[in-house]
């Protein structure tokens, strides 16, 4: 049996971060790379499977990007993946979620897991596209917003709630293999232990190029994609209007806030 | 290839509120002359049909399907059969937990152009584009669809207001061909409450993210929300570690705070789901150490400084 779990290496921004000289996306000198913070709940959901399973499992992380995301996939090592593999090629630059999910079916196709999972979005760009793509590429059924699951490798079905908004839930049967997408909070992503990092780090790191997936640059990229960016800018800066001074004169001024609150609503 | 088609989104026999502000964003994205259409999916859409027929809507289709409540495939398989009849330019849907399941497969299957989380959407020389949010909301991103004849958008909520006068639009009922979906949707199971608090009905609420840094640090912001006379909450971090209960956790997946009035957060920076939740709020106060936290992006005052200094001056003045 085997869970394929699609990663994402995300990027948060230096406080004084500058833009690329094409304006397009931020110069990657002021990203802050880690894991995006879905994935390790969707890791850790099949590897919390994997480890209540009667038969045995593999729990394969895939991402799609250069040798520094090599990174995340060693985290997810450390973290109980029994492997890693990660897909590149200069043509996947500039790829969107579609192109991205088009590289992952591939992976999937490839690798013949029973279930995938991915993320329910990405922390940076934050389409919540990537999983549901890859579903439509591999035509299987497939579920958002995942935050309680009951499945059993080799079952036919899994039964799984999604989390609506405003604290309501949603039970639904699916049929597998499928592609579910994972909310936060579904399980509590454990810490990599100081034994299991150094084992990590010793295990290889399966490199995929386009062509070994039977794709082509066309698939890929710009050409790929479904949107592409014209621009990035700095947003019109918040309308907060700031309260100034230190600690004591803030708290003074939030606490006449509070109590002309509470004289207007007695 | 013309009109813009809305897919409206609907739960339980009521209709999700975002559907009706897309007849807003539609205003921004048709060309001159063509119509705007809205798309009812479920058992009985035609109960539907009063609270579509507002102002910008020229046209509503019904699309009876055997499926009661919310299923990917039902929805991907209607819309298909829709986009290939009518063509049209523009597919808008709501950013939502549904959208979430199914408007990317669409747009793959399809090969539309496709973006979602949109805020913005709008004609350059004729061109659509269409601005999201990137970077957890620090950038704004432009983005279009070169060579793509239609284009399928999420667009968030609360980024438009729904029109409010009512109009008399042509109803049609659209016959979409039966799908046999691979899953079936069983019960809603309401969020347990957890614990005695009613953020419902909640109009003052203080709430704390994950700038307090450790669950030790919670007692002294519920004891500083007693005596200010705040319902406490929290934002979804610290609801998933289990610091506090879930009942607590206010945000778009949280319960909805539909009372509240007076909204102080203590170290949330203010991710999207987050204040998409809260922005009916008339008084949001944001206490946060980094300046550049999205939550001062909706809130009327800010802080920016160490939420204990300030909660310490605070428990002092009362």
């Amino acid at each position: 049996m085997k869970i394929l779990v699609a990663v994402k290496q995300v990027a948060a921004l230096d406080e004084d971060f500058e833009f690329r000289g094409d304006g397009r996306d931020v110069d990657p000198d002021f990203f802050i790379r880690d894991l995006n913070e879905w994935d390790d709940f969707s890791l850790e959901e099949a590897v919390k499977i994997k480890e209540a399973s009667s038969t045995p499992v593999d729990v394969v992380a895939v991402s799609v990007g250069p040798d520094d995301v090599d990174e995340v996939l060693r985290k997810c090592l450390a973290k109980g993946a029994d492997r890693a593999v990660r897909v590149w090629d200069d043509a996947i630059e500039g790829s969107d979620p579609i192109a991205i999910a088009r590289v992952l079916a591939a992976v999937a196709k490839h690798e013949a897991p029973d279930m995938v999972f991915a993320g329910v979005q990405s922390s940076d760009q934050s389409f919540a596209s990537t999983g549901i793509a890859t579903a439509a590429f591999l035509d299987w059924p497939h579920a958002a917003v995942v935050s309680e699951l009951n499945y059993a490798p080799g079952a036919k079905t899994a039964v799984f709630r999604r989390e609506l908004e405003g604290g309501l839930l949603h039970e639904v049967e699916i049929q597998c293999p499928a592609v579910l997408t994972i909310q936060l909070g579904i399980n509590r992503p454990r810490y990599a232990s100081l034994r299991s990092i150094k084992q990590a780090a010793a295990k290889p790191i399966e490199v995929l190029s386009l062509a070994d997936l039977s794709l082509s640059a066309a698939d890929v990229g710009e050409a790929g994609s479904a949107s592409r960016v014209r621009r990035m800018y700095m947003p019109d800066k918040g309308r907060a209007q700031l309260i100034e001074g230190d600690a004591a004169a803030q708290a003074e001024r939030l606490a006449a806030i509070i109590r002309e609150f509470k004289g207007d609503s007695a | 290839m013309s009109g813009v088609l809305i897919i409206a989104e609907q739960r339980r026999g009521e209709l999700r509120p975002q559907s009706v502000e897309l007849i807003t964003a539609a205003r921004g994205v048709r060309r001159e002359g063509d119509a705007v259409s809205i798309a009812i999916i479920g058992a009985a859409p035609d109960a539907f049909i009063p609270s579509l027929s507002l102002a910008g809507v020229d046209e509503i289709i019904t699309i009876k399907v055997a499926a009661v409540e919310f299923d990917p495939e039902t929805v991907e398989g209607a819309v298909a059969a829709l986009i290939a009849e009518r063509k049209p330019d523009v597919v808008l849907v709501p950013h939502s937990v549904d959208s979430f399941g199914y408007a990317a497969a669409l747009a793959a299957k399809l090969g539309l152009g496709f973006a979602t989380d949109v805020f913005r959407a709008q004609r350059i020389d004729g061109e659509l584009v269409a601005t999201r949010g990137g970077y957890g909301q620090k950038v704004a991103v432009e983005v279009d669809f070169p060579g793509r004849s239609t284009v399928l958008l999420a667009v968030r909520g609360n980024a438009f207001k729904a029109p409010e006068q009512t109009a008399a639009p042509r109803i049609t009922a659209f016959e979409a061909p039966a799908t046999a979906s691979r899953s079936q949707a069983r019960e809603f199971i309401e969020l347990p409450a957890g614990d005695d608090v009613d953020m419902t009905g909640a109009e003052f609420i203080l709430t704390i993210g994950r700038g307090i840094g450790e669950e030790a640090k919670v007692g002294q912001f519920r004891e500083l929300a007693d005596a200010i006379g705040a319902t406490l909450g929290c934002s979804r971090p610290i609801a998933d570690a289990g610091w506090l209960p879930k009942s607590r956790q206010v945000g778009q997946s949280g319960k909805t705070a539909s009372a509240c009035k007076l909204y102080i957060a203590m170290g949330v920076s203010g991710a999207i789901q987050h204040l998409a939740g809260m922005k009916h709020v008339s008084t949001i106060v944001a206490v946060n150490s980094d300046a550049n936290a999205s939550i001062f992006g909706v809130a009327k005052y800010g802080i920016v400084g160490d939420i204990f200094e300030v909660a310490n001056e605070l428990r002092r003045l009362f």
